[in-house]
């Protein structure tokens, strides 16, 4: 009865289930943060003055602790899904966004002056130049949003058990099967492992022209 | 005295960087390694500090194997001086000079004077003292890497492609501090360089190096000019390598002729006389103090009106006994009427040369040299 | 009531000022713990990420760690050490420890290697001994990176600290969950506001930290 994958009946949902909804919970965020983030940065990177206070204001957002954040949303949004997401699109977009500046930024000023002189407009230039060349910069804030977003969603378990595998932790206590709290951590390990190793395929697909040495970095 | 000895430098994938490499590199001289790209001068040099270890062969510094002492105090006893200078940006350009006193174990002020001492000797003014890298020009920071190099009183001095990073000019103005710094130390100087001009300018010897890790040849670099090994030495020194040969010829052995030079104040007499004798078809007009002004022709000039400005212009001059043949010839090529104005050290006018008469000069000075004598270079 | 409010009406009660649950003995608390997870932190990541930085070497093994590290949910984490060790500081350092290692000795390793190959060359054939070369060229040139990834690992700590709570702990996470139980959103908010302000003074810290250890030659253009 105590198996491993014997989910209580409470959290309403199987192991495949949970599963889902956390990866619903911690995804959903990431890309939000990232559709943000984009016009955000591309802001940054036109009118440099605009940089430096976006950065004070997400450096702000993210000292704020998950919980905390959580906790003072319930106000607004109850004890609910979205309570969980809107603190993690924030936290995506404070990685995301000095992420796609720096690679943006990163792109060497005789190529985008080679591009110019080609006859590449402002527009054309950044989607067809500047955005592949940070695509290697942008995918590691992404790894770095995603996997951090799959650990914080436990938290949300605090707040009537929105925290999909974190629910599990609270099981684990009321009814004494440690098992259940290995089988939380250990399945988060794997989805924030497995959802890494994805983004980095996704960067070798789209940059076939870096070197292939530095892969798992 | 610097000796390799038949070394190799193998790399564990197979590729050879240096083959079989013997050289006797003399005391109080510099010698310079030049190559092309992957010739393995660079892991040469690399080999006399140690930083690369030879697969085979010994190097021998005065009489004894380098590998029986401490690699470090070996690396204490040679300066080191690399493109880009190496500079440690996080110290004052006075600490990155005092780096190897201070490892010797100096003590602060100690070391700091002495630095101080250095920035002089290779040029720095002793206001940049407190600044750090950043705040210097390339040519600065290398001058830097220099100081630092000689900071304490190594006997030998490792450069490796130390001026190449650096634009033209600066790296001439770098050049001539390095061989009036070699005049008063008399360092034993490992130089390596891809710039064959560098190598002849600077090298008591020079030493050729091919892909592959082989020398090609190893003269001084007069002796490299007139006399290449083979056909990788000819095409690496280039197409003209006799007129760059003709640096090692003295201007001195010119006998230029005064006839044809009239002062400004010279009268009718003097101008007509000079016109018809000198077999020279313009007459060079100098000052009052002997300095060149110009060409004119002698029907043109007329006794207490000459006129500086309509004169032709007299070309660069080339300081007589200073100065090489090849100055002397350059001077007569690019002078309007063929002929070379030659000046003393103070700029006055000791005679003029016609083209001719320069290319006789280098005849002569050719014959000479196959018949034994030695050319003593002049730069 | 809005956030100002609450934030209004928890400092502006003077009986958090004082006692076992007052501010300053929260604050210290907090301060407590996240300069012990912190100090323990760096000292396993530095060394690691200093000498693997030096020798250029383990750097894809790092890079798993520290994604392995990473993957670790730390709240996650903090549960099934506390159901298998008991409740206590000890277990509740072991997720903080885990969550700071990696960006720092990632970073630590990455600002190492990341310095300028040549006057790392002229050291050693100066004749500098490595461990020279490690503290007196590469550390000085890498301290405005280190420090960064310092610091980011001590703004996760101070934040993720609240957690300890949870676990029945002191720290200003104490406020957060006692005031969620007791659906007193004054003291949630109040302790959100005392752990952000802990963390924007752990930013300023470290800010000064920079100025007085990096050198003016390496500070200009970062």
């Amino acid at each position: 009865m105590s198996g491993f994958f014997d989910i209580p009946s409470d959290l309403q949902h199987t192991y495949a289930g949970l599963i889902g909804l956390h990866l619903r919970e911690a995804l959903v965020p990431v890309l939000v943060g990232l559709v943000v983030s984009l016009p955000v940065a591309q802001l940054c990177v036109r009118f440099r003055w605009l940089y430096p206070p976006v950065l004070g204001v997400t450096t702000v957002l993210y000292a704020i602790p998950s919980l905390a954040f959580f906790v003072v949303l319930i106000d607004y949004t109850g004890q609910s899904e979205t309570t969980v997401m809107i603190p993690l699109a924030v936290y995506s977009m404070v990685v995301l966004v000095p992420a796609i500046v720096e690679g943006v930024r990163s792109v060497p000023p005789e190529t985008l002056a080679a591009a110019t002189a080609m006859g590449f407009g402002p527009v054309r230039r950044y989607v067809q130049v500047q955005l592949p060349i940070a695509v290697p910069a942008i995918i590691a804030g992404l790894r770095v949003a995603t996997v951090s977003s799959i650990s914080l969603v436990s938290v949300g378990m605090l707040i009537g058990n929105q925290g999909a595998l974190g629910n599990l932790l609270h099981d684990a206590q009321i009814y004494n099967r440690p098992e259940l709290a290995v089988n939380s951590v250990v399945t988060t390990a794997v989805l924030a492992i497995l959802a890494d190793a994805a983004l980095v395929a996704v960067r070798l697909l789209l940059t076939p022209w870096m070197p292939k040495e530095s892969a798992a970095r | 005295m610097i000796r390799i000895d038949s070394v190799t430098k193998r790399y564990p994938d197979g590729t050879v960087a240096v083959d079989r490499l013997s050289l006797d590199i003399e005391d109080g001289s510099i010698t310079v390694l030049v190559g092309p790209s992957g010739c393995g001068k660079t892991t040469t040099l690399r080999m006399i500090n140690r930083m690369v270890e030879p697969s085979e062969g010994t190097i021998l510094l005065d009489g004894a194997d380098i590998r029986q002492q401490p690699v470090n105090t070996l690396r204490r006893s040679m300066g080191y001086v690399i493109q880009n200078a190496g500079l440690f940006q996080h110290r004052t350009i006075v600490d990155n000079i005092a780096t190897v006193p201070r490892l010797l174990g100096w003590g602060k002020d100690r070391a700091r004077a002495r630095a101080r001492e250095l920035m002089e000797r290779v040029g720095l003014d002793a206001s940049l003292a407190k600044r750090y890298p950043y705040q210097l020009s390339g040519g600065q920071q290398q001058r830097v890497g220099v100081a630092r190099a000689l900071a304490a009183d190594p006997p030998v001095l490792l450069m490796d492609e130390p001026f190449s990073a650096v634009d033209p000019v600066v790296r001439k103005g770098l050049q001539d501090e390095l061989l009036r710094i070699q005049a008063e130390l008399g360092k034993t100087i490992v130089f390596v360089t891809h710039d064959i001009d560098e190598a002849v300018k600077l090298g008591t010897m020079v030493a050729v190096l091919r892909t592959g890790g082989h020398l090609a040849q190893y003269a001084p670099p007069a002796e490299l000019l007139s006399d290449p090994a083979d056909a990788f030495v000819e095409d690496f020194l280039g197409s003209d390598r006799g007129i760059r040969r003709l640096s090692f010829f003295p201007s001195g052995a010119l006998e230029l002729q005064t006839a044809p030079v009239v002062a400004l104040d010279a009268d009718a007499g003097t101008i007509a006389a000079r016109g018809s004798t000198s077999g020279a078809p313009y007459l060079l007009v100098a000052d009052l103090d002997g300095r060149p002004l110009g060409w004119g022709d002698p029907k043109d000039l007329t006794a207490g009106e000459i006129e500086p400005g309509r004169l032709l212009s007299h070309g660069r001059p080339f300081v007589h006994g200073k100065d090489s043949l090849r100055a002397a010839l350059d001077a007569a090529v690019l002078s309007p009427t063929g002929w070379a104005v030659g000046v003393d050290g103070t700029g006055r006018v000791v005679g003029v040369v016609s083209q001719q008469a320069v290319g006789e000069a280098i005849r002569s000075a050719h014959a000479l040299d196959r018949g034994g004598e030695d050319a003593r270079a002049v730069r | 009531m809005n956030l100002l409010q609450f934030v209004h009406a928890f400092f502006g009660d003077g009986s958090h000022w004082h006692g076992y649950d007052g501010i300053p003995t929260r604050v210290l608390e907090h301060v407590r713990y996240s300069l012990e997870a912190l100090a323990l932190a760096a000292a396993i990541g530095l060394p690691v990420g200093l000498v693997t930085g030096h020798y250029g070497r383990g750097g894809n093994a790092l890079a798993l760690l520290a994604t392995a590290g990473r993957a670790l949910p730390t709240f996650g984490l903090l549960v099934l050490v506390v159901t298998w060790l008991g409740f206590g500081l000890g277990p509740v350092m072991i997720p903080l420890v885990v969550l700071a290692v990696p960006p720092i000795l990632v970073t630590t390793y990455e600002a190492v290697r990341s310095v300028d190959p040549a006057p790392v060359d002229a050291a050693r054939g100066m004749g500098m001994p490595e461990p020279r070369i490690l503290f007196q060229v590469e550390l000085p040139v890498a301290l405005t990176l280190i420090l960064g990834g310092l610091r980011s690992a001590a703004v996760q700590i101070v934040s993720t600290a609240t957690i300890a709570a949870y676990v029945g702990l002191g720290g200003l996470g104490r406020y957060i969950i006692d005031g969620l139980y007791q659906r007193n959103y004054e003291k949630v908010v109040g302790g959100a506001t005392l752990v952000a302000a802990l963390a924007l003074a752990t930013l300023a810290v470290f800010w000064a930290v920079a100025r007085l250890t990096v050198s003016p030659g390496v500070r200009r253009g970062t």
